[in-house]
């Protein structure tokens, strides 16, 4: 049934667990989901494996934007019931009590981490939004909003590493994590709050100067985590310049760039698509653009070497 | 259920990506994962075999798309032909539309069976005469020569699509036809290649919102008002293009209601639709979905008239094909001419047939071990239970490499292509 050398999953076995469970009415299924550690395990390892996709899925050549949606769909379905159960908490703050070992699953690594550091500053864990994810669908942006006939507008990064994903999923597009809004304890506001926070990119500028920092040092843990793939590059002078006069909140952009020299063909995520489409001029200035564009061409010359 | 028999098979270099007959059947064309387009033509009928309908065979090969490579992005364009679709005879040159992921382009296929001899500027090599050495005018002859079959590409549709477009139809008033990727779709004119009109736009205003990609649609085959488009989370939508310029409120919305008993985290990637056609008739649409076949009544919204399960069994391994990303494959569907039957694709090289009128269907495979040439088809059959009978595969033993992605049936008789990757195969009726 599989290709050579996949691993049978106990998770197939064990998949009428996860559909049994959804029988009969939701307040005894919730308890009894909560008992059910098999149903846990696989729920779990299900969460691990589709967020494990999101990230490999901007290794890609261009990810399909179907399958990341669905896949990102399904994270936040997991999400959402895990919230429920009070599993999550439980899952998030058990992880950051312990000592992780690197070669876990990086991606719930990641938000441990990103929870401690917010747990840190006094907030509570949010939910994991799916907004590193959704960055990719940015990097699709090339044409201009109803001008059908240009080839180019904003955007443009050159190419991004898969250390980006991981920057991404703690930074943010404004160099913030995931965000952490004020929010009540109460529990059923969460479902609303998780809608919030994918929308909160914008307001998440909280003037959380600790949390930046915090934010760049966990980055640096991560990409330590994916050491033995994808070492750093130093930052490139000339892409420092491009980017020099760049409004300094998005200042984690240092962060990202340092990964973008490894691998030609990444993933997109055209950070100045969405920083651009957070701002006020990103559609209006088109002449600006166009001058804009003009250095952004002749940079690229440069660095792709043609 | 008819029992095809015979089989043609026509090996290619490539990963097939797409299979259409034109609208009289006698062209099929092949769009491959290397940017080719192959295209057949079927034979008149032998007198010496008269049991046997013609066969097809190669007519005309060329290179439609080229890798590109955006250097915004610094992402490669994949040349992979995603849809070829056939513009109604007009003259005696064929038109198809054949699309990659961004750009679209009609080309012309004609014939040229005759050239002119006996020019009086320059010899039969080509060469120019000296105008001194001309004492006399001739009239150029039209001799005989070799069929030559070209392919010019006469419109390029390129830089409307941001995203990847995933379908491309024509429209019945044949001078327009609509092209969809994951967010938008557009439609322009066939003499117009600098403009198109965007007429459905489900991109949210911040990215991070994106829940629901379009996943195909078409042109109503007879309103040229009319058309389609369904969504990854297993809806239909039916846009009128009277009614608004930007058709983002559809005039009709289909959507089965959930089996809450049958939910699991699976269920809306299984929900999502890979394919939607309109039957010839233009009453019923199908939908393809990844376990089922749907057929749809234009008239009713809240359900399919008609469900078919193409591969049940796989529902209880829903998790290996997430892992294994098989849960995301797109198989299309296929009317055939009387819009009686039904037919989809499957794994392991099997393909199913759906007969409306007797509800009967039928598992064929598609391989060239299955049988020797103009031999009957054997159906197949996967064992679900415990006990496996004799000639019966158990699922865990279906290759889920082989998939049977694309197929089409011949607008009027009973022969059908099915691309098994590289392999083309064309099965047909054995006229009795």
């Amino acid at each position: 049934m599989f290709p050579k050398g996949t691993k049978r999953k106990f998770s197939d076995s064990g998949e009428e667990a996860v559909s049994s469970g959804d029988q009969g009415p939701a307040a005894s299924s919730a308890a009894a989901r909560t008992l059910s550690s098999s149903y846990s395990l696989q729920r779990q390892s299900l969460l691990d494996m589709s967020l494990i996709k999101l990230q490999l899925c901007h290794m890609l050549v261009e990810p399909n934007l179907c399958r990341s949606v669905l896949i990102a769909n399904t994270v936040r379905q997991i999400q959402e019931e895990m919230t429920q159960d009070g599993t999550w908490q439980i899952m998030t703050q058990a992880l950051a009590a312990a000592q992780c070992p690197t070669d876990r699953l990086v991606a719930t690594e990641v938000l441990c981490r990103q929870t401690d550091a917010a747990a840190q500053a006094g907030q509570s864990p949010k939910p994991y939004s799916v907004v590193g994810v959704e960055e990719g669908y940015h990097s699709e942006e090339v044409v201009m909003e109803g001008d059908v006939e240009a080839d180019v507008t904003m955007s443009t990064l050159s190419p991004v590493s898969p250390q980006l994903s991981s920057a991404s999923y703690l930074a943010g597009p404004f160099g913030m994590g995931p965000c952490w809004e004020e929010e009540e304890e109460d529990g059923e506001c969460e479902e609303e709050e998780e809608e919030d926070s994918e929308e909160c990119v914008s307001e998440g500028e909280e003037g959380d100067g600790d949390h930046l920092s915090a934010d760049s040092r966990t980055g640096e843990q991560v990409f330590g985590t994916f050491e033995i793939k994808h070492p750093a590059p130093p930052p490139d002078p000339a892409l420092e310049e491009l980017f020099s006069d760049v409004d300094p909140s998005y200042y984690d952009l240092d962060t990202v760039l340092t990964g973008m020299q490894s691998t030609p063909k990444m993933g997109p995520y055209d950070l100045l698509d969405s920083l651009s489409s957070h701002g006020p001029t990103a559609l209006s200035s088109s002449s600006s653009c166009r001058s804009d564009l003009n250095e952004l061409d002749h940079i690229m010359e440069i660095i792709v070497g043609s | 259920v008819r029992f095809i028999k015979s089989q043609i098979r026509l090996q290619s270099t490539d990963i097939i990506s797409t299979v259409e007959f034109n609208y009289s059947g006698e062209l099929l064309a092949t769009g491959d994962k290397g940017g080719r387009v192959v295209i057949f033509q079927h034979e008149q009928e032998s007198k010496n075999r008269p049991h046997l309908r013609g066969e097809y065979n190669v007519y005309s090969t060329f290179q439609s798309h080229e890798p590109e490579f955006d250097y915004l992005k610094s992402l490669e364009i994949e040349e992979k032909i995603n849809k070829i679709r056939w513009l109604p005879q007009q003259n005696a040159a064929h038109f198809l539309l054949s699309t990659n992921d961004k750009t679209i382009k009609l080309w012309k296929i004609s014939e040229r069976d005759k050239r002119a001899e006996g020019y009086n500027l320059k010899d039969e090599d080509g060469r120019l005469r000296d105008p001194f050495r001309i004492t006399s005018l001739r009239v150029p002859v039209l001799m005989p020569m070799d069929l030559m079959v070209e392919a010019s590409p006469r419109r390029i549709f390129a830089n409307a699509h941001t995203y990847h477009i995933n379908s491309i139809s024509v429209n019945s008033d044949h001078e327009t036809y609509l092209s969809a990727d994951d967010l938008r779709i557009n439609l322009w004119h066939l003499e117009i290649t600098d403009r198109s009109f965007n007429i459905v736009d489900i991109k949210p205003a911040n990215m991070e919102e994106l829940t629901e990609v379009i996943t195909a649609a078409e042109c109503h085959p007879h309103q040229c008002n009319v058309f389609v488009y369904s969504s990854s989370k297993g809806t239909i939508r039916l846009c009128d293009m009277r009614a608004a310029a930007l058709c983002d409120r559809h005039s009709k919305f289909f959507e089965e209601p959930e089996d809450p008993s049958s939910r699991s985290f699976f269920s809306e990637i299984i929900s999502s639709i890979s394919d939607v056609k309109f039957s010839h008739s233009g009453r019923y649409m199908m939908t393809r979905d990844y376990l089922s076949v749907k057929v749809w009544d234009l008239n009713m919204e809240n359900r399919p008239v008609e469900t078919y399960q193409v591969h049940e069994y796989l529902r209880s391994k829903l998790c290996s094909l997430y892992e294994n990303d098989c849960i995301f494959d797109k198989f299309e569907c296929c009317w055939n001419g009387s819009d009686s039957a039904i037919m989809t694709g499957s794994y392991n090289n099997f393909f199913r047939m759906f007969d409306r009128n007797t509800r009967r269907d039928i598992t064929l495979e598609a391989s060239r071990e299955s049988s020797k040439p103009r031999a009957t088809l054997k159906p197949r059959k996967v064992s679900t239970g415990g006990k496996r009978k004799k000639d019966e595969i158990s699922v865990d033993s279906l290759d889920f490499n082989k998939k049977i992605l694309h197929t089409a049936w011949h607008p009027k008789d009973n022969v059908i292509a099915v691309a098994a990757t590289n392999n083309l195969y064309i099965f047909q009726d054995k006229i009795n």
